[in-house]
Order: structure tokens, then sequence, then C-alpha cells
């Protein structure tokens, strides 16, 4: 097993989804664009034609000036000047109308970067938890970053480029039929070929390209990985196998690039040899027409240079072909991606095919009310069941705290209540509506949660308390870190609360990270106030501000703790025992106490004896 | 320009797939310039009406020269393309092997975003110079130089007058690159920016959601989206002036073939048959020429990236082996000699001296920011003192070689990480040779054995990215146990077992006892369980020793042990009367 395994290794088995349906849904993304992609189109069709002017001058100049021996002298030489002149402006025009027409595409090459960038970003906003923990970051970085700017090359590059490549293929085309039909048919007469020689083409190199997508995207979740874990792989001493696990994903991305390179290498000359075909038959053909007298010289110059010209878009075109099957391999993924329904979404109410999922649609919320949990069961896998039928009642304004043994499934029951995810059976009701009938959006506003782990961004205390809420002044945020004693150590810290943190808050301790999350969940003023095990971190002396804080917060709002310490126990109203799933006592404190169960032995070993030593004297 | 100087040790290590591909890049460029002087021979017979050769040959010819140019065109690209990818794939690795010899100080300032940023897209530019831009500059290199001879060999009249805009290239060529560097440096950097944004967002995505930060989320993504779109654009709209410009160089110097060339055919000092083929070699240039734009953008491109990559293989390992250092025999004694610490100038550790027997084990207790885990840290040297000295069996640290002591420590952190591989494999992370009865006894010692019977396949079930679907508390004892699977000398528990309840602690530390024994052992906790059964108690305020004794030695003085020894007990008597 390797470091960078995926953890479920969904985009292994990609759908072999049909090319046109792909390429119709990419350019579905030019469409707020379509004006500028057709005056694009529009310059490319005025480029191709003035490339043609080109080669036709020269043709005129030959045939009507340098090669026409039986003309005065004056006249060759005044028409060659005139045809100069044409050949100049034709090339002033060319270069403003070129100029112009890249920038065009270019403005729109990242105009659609930009939106396919944002849609995937906003769309992984919606996606629910079980998504990330299956998707290591670096993938869905790979997604967001690298599968968009090989798609920045093919729309920059390529799109627009092929239409004009096809205009200027059709210019051509018509230029040598109306010049000599029968020398024309002759060097189409290769043209099945080439179609023949994309067809085969085509799936190798895209089979390679989604070769290299995948293994990139597996390289770099394992040096992300790698970097957020430097200290332990410093630590135990792992770098020489972590370095050979990274080096052996390393050379899988390479050994896939360098099968690319094995199509990309062959396409393009066996292209060549097909155009040096045709001219072959030019010379063939069309010299022995020119020995009959059915062909003028300048006309066979001309018809040579016009097939230099038919295979230039031709060879462009196979040298996108790469750009496009490496686009195709990107595309697929980064769709896949957006295919993923949100598993948890506000409930669609209304009339079919009307607008769903948004937040006034669904049910909203009563301003207050109780928890219920009735018969929820849940599992994270198939049935490995982490809670079992919790049927559970919390009053409006009550304090309930969640006890159990590690595993029990406390963290578990509170993560349902904000929805991130669903139950499997049952159902959660806040206020007596099921919280799949509300916008999680508005659920979670009302709820405010210290989470297990801390997690800090890196910017500003002040950012990391408000989270870049503008609705909460400063100092509203101010006021919630007192309440939660964190403004004291704020004020020690260079800046106080414009001091900018490392990733991650490195550089803080633990005990100080816990209190900026609880000034966090302070500072969004909820209306239900959720608090996972999170002071188990921290030292005596800062407890006791914690608890003298958490009394503030809780007296006001319906509470749901998870807590070992018995300080916090103490302030709740009931207690609830989870063990292995299951609730197996309820009540109070001194209730559970007398009852000499579950509760009190936990009590007992976790507060009190068990522990030998010199303070053997509870409960006296 | 300067920053690919670095890639020259690379270079040299591939330079036969360069010099291979450098002659494929000729003997493709002769071949193709030998198809005009065939048919230049064909037209100027035809024009004459006497042919030497019949027609079919001709058109023989240029097939078969077709045929060889593309075998050799095809080995020209293998092999130079292919030696980017080596060269990449050799980078990245010494850039991965770089990037673990950086120690602590360093990941707290840079962001991971960043760096894998640097490891990727900027990689990626650089290979672009490598492969397409050498193969590029070599064919330019050859087709101009050869056109050029074929030119001045036709008419080296015409060909000078032909030339006369080229030298306004070179003076673009030249203000444009500059430029053009730093453009892209610019891009790169908002790349970053992008990738570090997208990485935070997916690692703290709880939090967004819990407080439902997603729209303000999209806001910074797209301010930060808006931002590259604008820095790109800018680089488009003086890059896209040189494409157009070049075509329109040798546009002019087609005209100018057209009207001298033309003259001079008329006035009978050139052949037609010269003509066409000297317009003929004249397009031939017309591509190098326009691809100068191309490469002069892999080359600004790939040097800024190599520049932001050079940034990291120039950062230098703070911590590591000195040269002379020279493998001791570990027993376990370590001494704190006035050792300091600053952190940014901020002052953690303030003179602590603290000697630890072999075998002894030691706590570590204090309020928030006392210093205690820095404490910790700076035994396997995540971090070296400012000031003073920690010596390990009368060794300086800094003196014994990095991988002896780090194998010497078993460090169990206060935040767990855990990598993405089965829960036996995080175990077994630092020591892969333990064999199964080993690790059967280590998942006792850590109490784990009963979650393990729950995991769907027990040691060799996948731990989520960061461990994600483990509780805190099995995630602190897979680390804990990670730790021991080192048999290590020292074992050095940084409040690792915080979010285990006590009930398991208490089972732990029992497991514990046996194994500490002959270990020594340093342990930070805040729950005076865990300390009390220490030898000694070390108590630091505001980073210096203020205390330190047993624990019954401490009870008996009035510090802040006492203080933290009659809150605890205190509360416990209050929940009592309850």
């Amino acid at each position: 097993m390797s470091l960078g395994d995926p953890v479920i290794p969904d985009e292994e088995v990609i759908s072999r989804s049909f090319d046109a349906t792909l390429m119709r849904r990419l350019l579905r993304y030019l469409r707020p664009y379509r004006y500028r992609v057709l005056l694009s189109v529009g310059l490319l069709l005025i480029l191709s034609g003035l490339s043609l002017v080109g080669p036709y001058i020269i043709k005129t100049a030959i045939d009507g000036a340098i090669a026409a021996d039986d003309l005065p002298l004056d006249e060759r030489l005044n028409t060659l000047t005139t045809l100069s002149a044409l050949f100049l402006a034709a090339l002033a025009l060319e270069f403003s109308v070129r100029y112009v027409q890249m920038l065009i595409t270019q403005y729109v090459g990242q105009r659609v970067m930009y939106d396919l960038r944002l849609e995937i970003f906003t769309h992984l906003q919606k996606l629910s938890l079980t998504y990330f923990n299956r998707n290591p970051v670096g993938r869905l970085m790979t997604r967001v970053t690298s599968d968009v700017e090989v798609l920045n090359e093919m729309f920059t590059s390529g799109v627009v480029q092929i239409f004009g490549d096809i205009f200027l293929l059709a210019g051509i085309i018509a230029a040598m039929v109306l010049i000599n039909a029968k020398l024309a048919l002759i060097t189409f007469s290769v043209l099945p070929m080439i179609f023949f020689t994309s067809y085969v083409f085509r799936r190798r190199v895209r089979d390679s390209y989604r070769d290299v997508r995948t293994r990139l995207a597996r390289m770099n979740s394992a040096l992300q990985e790698s970097l957020t874990g430097m200290k332990v792989i410093q630590l135990f001493t792992a770098e020489k196998r972590s370095f050979e696990r990274f080096r052996a994903l390393n050379a899988d991305h390479r050994e896939a690039h360098l099968r690319s390179i094995f199509y990309y290498a062959v396409f393009f000359p066996v292209i060549q040899v097909i155009g040096a075909l045709s001219a072959a038959l030019i010379i063939w053909f069309g010299g022995r027409s020119l020995l009959e007298g059915a062909l003028t010289f300048g006309a066979l110059t001309a018809f040579l240079q016009y097939t230099s010209h038919f295979f230039q878009p031709i060879r462009d075109l196979s040298e996108k072909y790469n750009v496009l099957q490496s686009a195709m391999a990107s595309s697929e993924r980064i769709f896949l991606l957006l295919d993923t329904k949100p598993a948890i979404t506000a409930p669609a109410i209304g009339a079919p095919g009307g607008k769903k999922r948004t937040a006034s649609q669904a049910t909203s919320l009563p301003r207050k009310g109780t928890i219920e949990f009735d018969h929820v069961w849940f599992a994270y896998n198939d049935d490995d069941w982490v809670l079992r039928d919790i049927t559970l009642t919390v009053e409006e304004g009550e304090r309930l705290a969640l006890v159990g043994a590690t595993g029990s499934g406390k963290s578990t029951l509170v993560t349902l209540l904000g929805r991130f995810y669903d139950v499997r059976r049952g159902a959660i009701r806040v206020g007596g509506v099921d919280v799949r009938e509300l916008d999680p959006a508005e659920l979670r506003r009302r709820i405010g949660t210290v989470l297990q782990d801390v997690f800090l961004f890196s910017g500003t205390i002040d950012r990391n308390i408000r989270l870049g809420d503008e609705t909460i002044s400063r100092e509203e945020m101010i006021a919630a870190s007192r309440i939660a004693n964190a403004h004291s150590f704020v004020s020690r810290l260079e800046g106080k609360y414009d001091h900018v943190l490392q990733e991650r808050g490195v550089g803080l301790s633990t005990g100080e990270r816990q209190l900026l999350a609880f000034s966090r969940a302070i500072a969004f003023d909820p209306e239900i106030f959720v608090l996972d095990e999170a002071t188990s971190n921290i030292d005596s002396e800062t407890e006791a501000l914690i608890q003298e804080a958490l009394e503030k917060i809780m007296s006001r709002r319906t509470s749901i703790v998870i807590a070992h310490r018995l300080s916090t126990i103490r302030k709740v109203d009931r207690i609830a025992v989870l063990h292995h799933g299951e609730i197996r006592e309820m009540g109070s404190h001194a209730e559970l106490l007398r009852r000499n169960g579950l509760y009190r032995k936990l009590h007992d070993l976790e507060f009190g004896g068990g522990t030998p030593g010199p303070t053997g004297s509870i409960s006296r | 320009m300067r920053e690919l100087l670095r890639l020259r040790p690379y270079l040299a290590r591939y330079r036969r797939s360069y010099a291979v591909g450098t002659l494929h890049v000729l003997i493709t460029n002769a071949i193709t310039l030998l198809g005009p002087l065939v048919l230049k021979r064909a037209v100027d017979e035809l024009r004459a009406g006497v042919l030497t050769m019949p027609l079919a040959g001709y058109a023989a010819i240029l097939v078969g020269l077709s045929c060889a140019q593309g075998i050799f065109r095809f080995w020209m690209r293998r092999v130079m393309i292919g030696a980017s990818r080596r060269i990449e794939y050799d980078l990245r690795n010494d850039l991965f092997e770089h990037l673990e010899s950086l120690s602590v100080p360093f990941y707290d300032k840079m962001r991971t975003g960043d760096i894998v940023a640097r490891a990727t897209n900027d990689l990626n530019a650089v290979r672009m110079f490598l492969g397409p831009a050498i193969m590029y500059v070599a064919n330019t290199v050859f087709t101009v130089t050869i056109g050029l001879t074929m030119m001045v060999y036709i008419d080296w009249r015409l060909t000078v007058v032909a030339l006369i805009p080229f030298p306004v290239l070179s003076v673009v060529v030249n203000r444009l690159g500059k430029r053009l560097h730093t453009l892209f440096a610019r891009i790169q950097e908002q790349y970053s920016a992008i990738s570090t944004h997208v990485q935070e967002n997916i690692s703290g995505i709880r939090v967004v959601k819990a407080f439902v930060r997603e729209e303000e989320q999209v806001g910074r993504f797209r301010l930060l989206n808006n931002e590259f779109i604008r820095r790109n654009m800018s680089m488009v709209k003086l890059w896209g002036l040189f494409f157009p410009f070049m075509g329109l160089l040798t546009g002019i110097a087609l005209l100018i073939v057209l009207w001298y060339g033309g003259m001079r055919v008329i006035a009978g000092k050139l052949t037609l048959g010269g003509f066409v083929a000297f317009t003929t070699y004249l397009g031939m240039l017309t591509w190098p020429a326009i691809a100068i734009g191309w490469v002069l953008n892999m080359i600004q491109r790939g040097a800024a990236s190599m520049g932001r990559i050079g940034e990291l293989l120039d950062e230098t390992a703070q911590i590591a082996s000195p040269p002379t250092a020279r493998a001791v025999e570990i027993r376990g004694e370590l001494e704190f000699d006035g050792v300091s610490f600053a952190y940014d100038d901020e002052p953690i550790l303030r003179g602590v001296d603290v000697a630890v027997h072999a075998g002894e084990t030691v706590a570590v207790v204090g309020g928030i920011g006392s210093g205690k885990s820095t404490l910790l840290s700076l035994v396997p040297r995540l971090f070296d003192p400012t000031e003073g000295e920690i010596r390990l069996d009368g060794v300086p640290l800094r003196t014994i070689p990095l991988p002896q002591l780090r194998a010497a420590v078993g460090f169990v952190p206060q935040e767990t990480f855990l990598f993405s591989m089965t829960v036996g494999e995080n175990i077994l992370f630092g020591a892969p040779t333990v064999g199964d009865d080993r690790l059967r006894e280590i998942c006792a010692i850590v109490r784990i054995e009963e979650d393990l019977a729950k995991f769907p396949k027990g040691l060799d079930t996948m731990v989520g990215e960061r461990g994600v679907l483990l509780s805190g508390g099995q995630k602190q004892r897979i680390a804990l146990a990670r730790a021991i699977a080192r048999d290590p000398r020292i074992l050095v528990l940084d409040d690792s077992l915080s979010s285990v309840d006590v009930r398991t602690e208490e089972e732990i530390l029992a497991g514990l006892r046996r194994f500490r024994r002959g270990r020594t052992t340093l342990i930070v906790s805040h729950r005076l369980s865990a300390v009390r059964d220490a030898d000694r108690i070390v108590v630091l305020e505001k980073g210096a020793v203020a205390e330190s004794g047993s624990h019954g030695e401490l009870i008996g003085g009035h510090g802040f042990y006492l203080r933290l020894y009659e809150r605890q007990k205190l509360k416990r008597e209050l929940e009592g009367l309850a």
C-alpha cells in the first residue's frame, strides 16, 4: 500500500464518456461569451482569407510579371510594384486583425477558466463531509487548479483556433477546386488516410492522458500529505521510506507521460508523410498536365503552395489533437466532480421543474424549540452501526451532557444534529421539523459548534473569530473573545486581533486555539450550542476561565455538551450515557450516581477511584 | 534567465539524450530543406520542358524524404521531450528529498498549498523549458542556419535585402523578455495563492460548513481568481503582440523578396526556379521565426518558475547532523543546561536546567503558554535551543547523528497526524520490520484492541486522510503505538492522551508502566493522575523552572503544583458531595 493511494479509488474507473457529449458540455461554457466567440471566429475567417491572398498575389506576380517574358518591361515592373503594395496592405491588415483576435480569444479563455474554477470551488462547498472523507485534499486541489489549467490551454489555443483552421481548410479547398478541379481531387485523395489515422490514435491518446491525470492527482495527494505530516516523517526518521513511496508515484507519473509522448511523436510525422504524398501526387499528375498544356505554370506553383497551406491547418489540428485529448481527460474528471450530487441539500419543495434548493422554499426553522432524536440509526460504512436506535429529547433551553467511553458515538450524534451526515433510519427534529426539511445553511447558522479538532485558518485572529462575517462587528468580536477569556492572551500578541496566524495556527498552544474556537462559537451567537470534547486539552487554570464562560453561553441556549470534565457535567440539567451507540442511562448527575450503574462506574473511574495515590478521599 | 543555470547538472546528466535529439533535429531539418531543392529542380525542368527523370521519380523522392523525415522527427521528439520528463522526475525527487530535510520552522512559515504549487505547476513550466523550448530552439537555429545558407547560395544579394527587418526583432525580444519574466512571476505567485486558499478550504471544510461560511469562502476565492485573470490578461496583452508582430516581420521579408526578387528575375539576374525556391526557403523561416515568440514565452516562464523552485532548494536545513557526527550508544540520560528558546524573538523558554537520569520518568506541568511542549520538542531536535545546550549521555544533542537521535526518541505529539494508510501501517510507520506478535503486544499496551475488533478490517482498516473517521482518542492511541513500536530509549508524551477518557488513560498508563521500565520518559499532562507517578515533576512557569521534586515534595511546598493539586482535589470533593 503506498502513501498516496486514494482512500476510495473512485476515479480509477471513469466511465468512458462519449467525446461529443463532453465537447458539447465544454462548449456550453462559451455560451455567455458567444458574441465574442463569434467575433473571434469572424476575425479568424478574415485571417484565413488574408492568408490565401499572399500566395495568390505571388501567383499573379509570377504569371503576370516575373515570368511574363512576352510583355513589355515597363508593364511588368508596374504590375510587380502594384502587387507588392497590395501585399503590404494585406500584411498590415493581417497584423491588426490577428492581434485583436488573439486578445479576444485569450480573454474568453481566461473568463471561461474563471467561471469553471469558481463553479468547481462553489460546488465543492456544497458537497457533504462524506465526500471529503473519501477524497484526499491533494486530489481535490488538482481538480480546481491543474485540471482547469489544462482546459485553459484548450480554450485559448484550441477551440477557437479549430474553427479558424476549419474555415481555412474550406477556403483552401475552394481555391484549389477553382484553379483546377481534377488536380484538387487528386490532392484530396489523401484525406481518408488522415481520417483513418486520427481514428486509430484517438483512443490511445486519450487513454494515455487519462492515465497521466490520475497519476498526477495521486502524486499530488501524496505530496500534500507528506508536507502536512512532515513533522511525523522526520520524528520517525521515515524520510527514506517516504521518499521511496513518493519516488514510485513520481515514476508512475513519468511513465504515463512517456507513453503519451510516444503517441504524440508518432501521430504528427504520420500526418506529415501523408502531406508529402499529396505534394508528390501534384508533381506527378500536375507536371504531366503542364507538359500536356492543360495547366499553366503559375497554377502549378500556386497548387504546390496551396498544398503546403492545405496541410498547415491539418498539422495544426493534429497538434491540437493532443491538447484536445488532454483536455478531454481533464474535463472528465472535472465533470465527475461537478456531477457529484451533494448528499445533503435543502429539500426541493414546490412544482417539479421549478427552482430547486433555495432556502426560501425549505421549511423555515422555528425560532426556538426542542431537539428530538427519534429512533436514530447511523453508520459511516455499510452496516457498521455507530448509533443504534437513539431516542432523546432536549427541551428548549435545556442543557444536556453526553457521557460515554471513546468510540461510544457521542461525537457522531452531535455531528448528525448539524446535518453533516444524514441519519440512516429514524429522524432528527428541531422544533418539531425534520432537519432534512430544512436548509442546512439555515440550520447550521443556529447551531454554534466547538469541534474536537480546532482548525485555524492562516490569517488574522480577527478573521479566525469572525470567519469573515461582516455582520459581526469588531466590537462584538472582541466582546465574544472576552467572554471566552481569549482576550488576555490575544492582547499579549503582537498586533492583537490583527496578529497574523500561520497555517493551522502554528505558534499557538493547544489551549489558546481552543479559546479561539470558543470565541468563534460565541461570536456567531447561536441558539443551540454544541461542544464536542474540546475542553479536554486545556490546563486546569485556563479551564476555570472556560467553565465560567461556558456557564454564560449555556445559560441562554439549548446546549448539548460532550464532556470529560465533571465540572461541566455538573452544569447541565440532564446526562445521557452512551455505550456502543446506545443510550444506556439518562438522568441528573445525582440520580445517575444513585442508580449505581454504568454512569457510576464511568464517574468513579474518571473522576474518583481507580487511581492509586494519596487522594482517595472523594465522597466523605 | 540566470535561474535556469541551476538546471545545468540535470542537463549534463541527460547530455546524451540532448545530443542525440539535437542530431535528429539537424537531420530532420536537412531533409526538410532537401524537399524544396527537389521541387526547384522539377519545376525548372518542367518550365524548360526537358525532364532528366520521370515525374514519378520526383514524386517518389518527395515521399521518401518525407518518410525519412518523419522517422527522425519521431525520434527527435521522443528523445528530447522524454529527457525533459526524466529531468522533471529527477528534479521533483530532489525537491521532495530536500523538503524532507527542512526542519519544522520552515514548515511553520511556508504554506502547504504554496509548496504544492511550486512542486507541480512551476515544475511543469520548467519542464516546458527543458523539453519543447530547447527542442524548438535547436530547430530554429538549424532551420535558420541551413535556410539562410541555401538562400545565400541562390542569391546572396537578395538574402541581405530580405533580412533587413530582422535586427528589429532582437531589440524587441530583449525588451519583451524582461517584462514577460516579471509578469510570469506574478502569475505564478497568484496561482500559489489560489492553490493555498483551496488547500486550506478543503482542510478546514468542517469549520466552513459548521459556521456556514461557504459564501465567504467563495467570495475570497473569487477575488483571488479575479486577480489571477487580471495578471494573466496583462501578460496576454503584451505577449499577444508578439505573434502578429513576427508574422508581420516575415511578411515584410517576403514582400521584399517579391518586389526586389521579382525585379531581379525580370532583369535576368535570377532564374524563375531560383525565385520559387527562395520564397519557399523564406517561407520555411516563417514558422521558426514565429516560434521564437513561443519559445521566449516558455523560457521566461521557465526561468520565473525555476526561481520559485530555487527558493525552496535554497532553504537550508536549520537542523541537521554535523559532518563530524559519530554514532554513540544511547542510554537515555538527558541534561538541559541553561536552555532558552525564542520563537520569532518571543522568549518561550528562559534558562531551563533539568537533569533526567537514564530510566527516570519526569513529568512537566505548567499553565497555558508556560513552554512545556516547546521543552519536549527540543529533545528530538524539532527545534534547537537559541541558548544553552541539551546533552544526551553527556554528549551535546547537536553532535549526535540526527537519524540516530530520532530513532532513540519515541515522540507522541500533542496534535495527532495519521497518514492515509491502514491502521497497522500507521503503527509501524517508524518501524516497518516489527513482527506480528510484537504488533499485537503494542496494541494491547495502548488499549486499541477492542476498537480494532470493531473496525471492518481490523489492523488493515484504511485511515481516512488525516484519520478523519477515527475518534480523537483512537487517533491518539494509534500515535502512541507508533512511538512505542520504535522501541525507543526515550519516550516523550506531549499531552498525548488528552482525548482518551480517564479510564482508558489509566489502563494505558498501567500498560506503559512496564514498558517504561529502564526507559527515560518525559511526560506533559494536565491530569494529575498522569503525572503523580513520575519520579520527578518539573513545574514550568513562563518558560522557567519554578519548582521540581516528587509529588510528595511538591504538595509540601506552596507553588503552582500545590495549587493545581488543591484545585483538582477540591473539585473532586465538591463533586463527591453532590
